[in-house]
């Protein structure tokens, strides 16, 4: 008796295979998850997956927080990307407040070096446009 | 033969360009398919959080996420998703033009908005058109982390937990092929209900901790992975704008080259035949 395991993350699908057994760190303390468990649906805390597979082996994979959905035949890890944390997610939230608050600060630089960009763009156009006019006027 | 050196140093340096470009082409070329990649992988992940969202939101009809509640729009808040650097030929200005009606749209009705630019060039648009920026993030690379994106979706999240923002679109391009890639504005919140599922019989998960804890936390993930996934895709458009504007720019240079040469070889056959009739008369005259 197998169970089909997934281990996905937003970025990429990390394992996807039969195992006997799943070893999980729920919330709530450590999980393990045989072939025909009653569907559950928790949340993870940072720690190892281990997987029993059939040939006797073990693997394990880390997960920095996630949820461990499991039906009778599947068990699915939707493992985070990175260790998530409240005051975490506050400070990166914080931070692009604050990139975008600069932006809006130093919005009339940021016109200003589009606007000297373009007229850039115009001056050398307007100059090659004379130098070819002088070059037709030099050879004719 | 003045004309003659002329036009050989300008074959030169078109050739020059022409190798840049082609060079462009190919890494644009061997990126995009890595970010096809990157596009499939990261969607198992979407799709299994949205099947369990749905169950959720089935077996659990008495609790109302703020997230699924649609309520009347009076502030509109959108993510704008665009590329860090240019030469990808007219992709993010069919974005930004597409945003700009439907930002015109949105002002007819008289709805406030806030934007959240992701990308360089969203971020000098939207800085330009003086539009409320609330969030912003740039800079992702080739291959963007999701962390980096957590701060950006959760100042529009809580825009939308605190009433700041009644809706929340993710505005970026879809990849169509290689070829053709089109703007997209996708509703992120309030979501909609999937109507595919239906529960056959009931049945229901456990639940460690509550259901509500579980299904607040699985909301905030997976609008996360949709504006990760919108972010990877801009990114499989990107190269595959570049790679088709490099090639044709490679084109022109090569059409260029032909017409310098033909013009070259006129110039030097001219010359040559000036010469042998200076000559000729020269020896007539003796």
């Amino acid at each position: 008796m197998t169970i089909h395991v997934d281990i996905v993350s937003a970025e990429a699908s990390i394992f996807s295979g039969q195992a006997e057994m799943v070893f999980a760190p729920a919330e709530m303390g450590e999980v393990g998850i045989a072939p025909g468990h009653t569907p559950l649906l928790t949340r993870l805390k940072p720690g190892e997956v281990r997987l029993k597979l059939s040939s006797g082996e073990e693997e394990a994979f880390y997960v920095s927080g996630g949820i461990l959905e499991v039906q009778p035949r599947v068990v699915t890890v939707l493992s985070d990307t990175a260790v998530r944390a409240h005051d975490i997610d506050e400070a990166s939230a914080l931070e692009a407040r604050a990139r975008a608050e600069q932006t809006l600060s130093d919005k009339s630089g940021q016109i200003d070096y589009a606007k000297a960009l373009a007229e850039y763009a115009e001056a050398a156009a307007q100059l090659q446009a004379i130098q070819r006019l002088r070059r037709l006027a030099g050879r004719s | 033969m003045a004309a003659g050196k002329e036009i050989r140093t300008k074959i030169k340096s078109v050739q020059g360009t022409q190798k840049i470009t082609k060079a462009m082409e190919m890494v644009a070329a061997s990126k995009m398919r890595k970010a096809q990649d990157r596009m499939r992988a990261a969607r198992p992940y979407a799709e299994k959080i949205r099947m369990v969202i749905a169950h959720l939101a089935h077996a659990h009809s008495e609790y109302h996420h703020p997230y699924l509640i649609p309520r009347e729009a009076r502030r509109v808040g959108a993510i704008v998703v665009s590329t860090d650097r240019g030469l990808c030929g007219g992709l993010n200005a069919n974005l930004f033009r597409a945003m700009i009606q439907r930002l015109k749209e949105w002002e007819g009705q008289g709805l406030g908005i806030e934007v959240c630019p992701i990308g360089n060039k969203a971020i000098g648009f939207f800085g330009r058109i003086g539009a409320r920026i609330v969030a912003q993030a740039s800079h992702l690379g080739d291959r963007p982390k999701l962390e980096d994106l957590i701060g950006t979706v959760k100042v529009m999240l809580d825009g939308y937990s605190e009433k700041r923002i009644d809706q929340l679109y993710l505005v970026s391009n879809t990849f169509i092929n290689s070829m053709t890639q089109r703007p997209r504005f996708e509703r992120l919140v309030p979501l909609e209900p999937d109507p595919a599922v239906e529960l056959k019989h009931h049945w229901d998960y456990l639940y460690e901790p509550e259901a509500k804890e579980v299904l607040d936390h699985l909301l905030q993930r997976f609008i996360e992975s949709l504006v990760y996934q919108g972010v990877v895709e801009n990114i499989a458009c990107e190269q595959a704008a570049r790679m088709v504007a490099m090639k044709s720019a490679s084109d022109n240079a090569g059409k260029l080259i032909d017409e310098l040469r033909l013009v070259y070889n006129k110039a030097r056959q001219a010359s040559i035949t000036r010469e042998l009739s200076e000559i000729v008369a020269g020896a007539a005259a003796v």
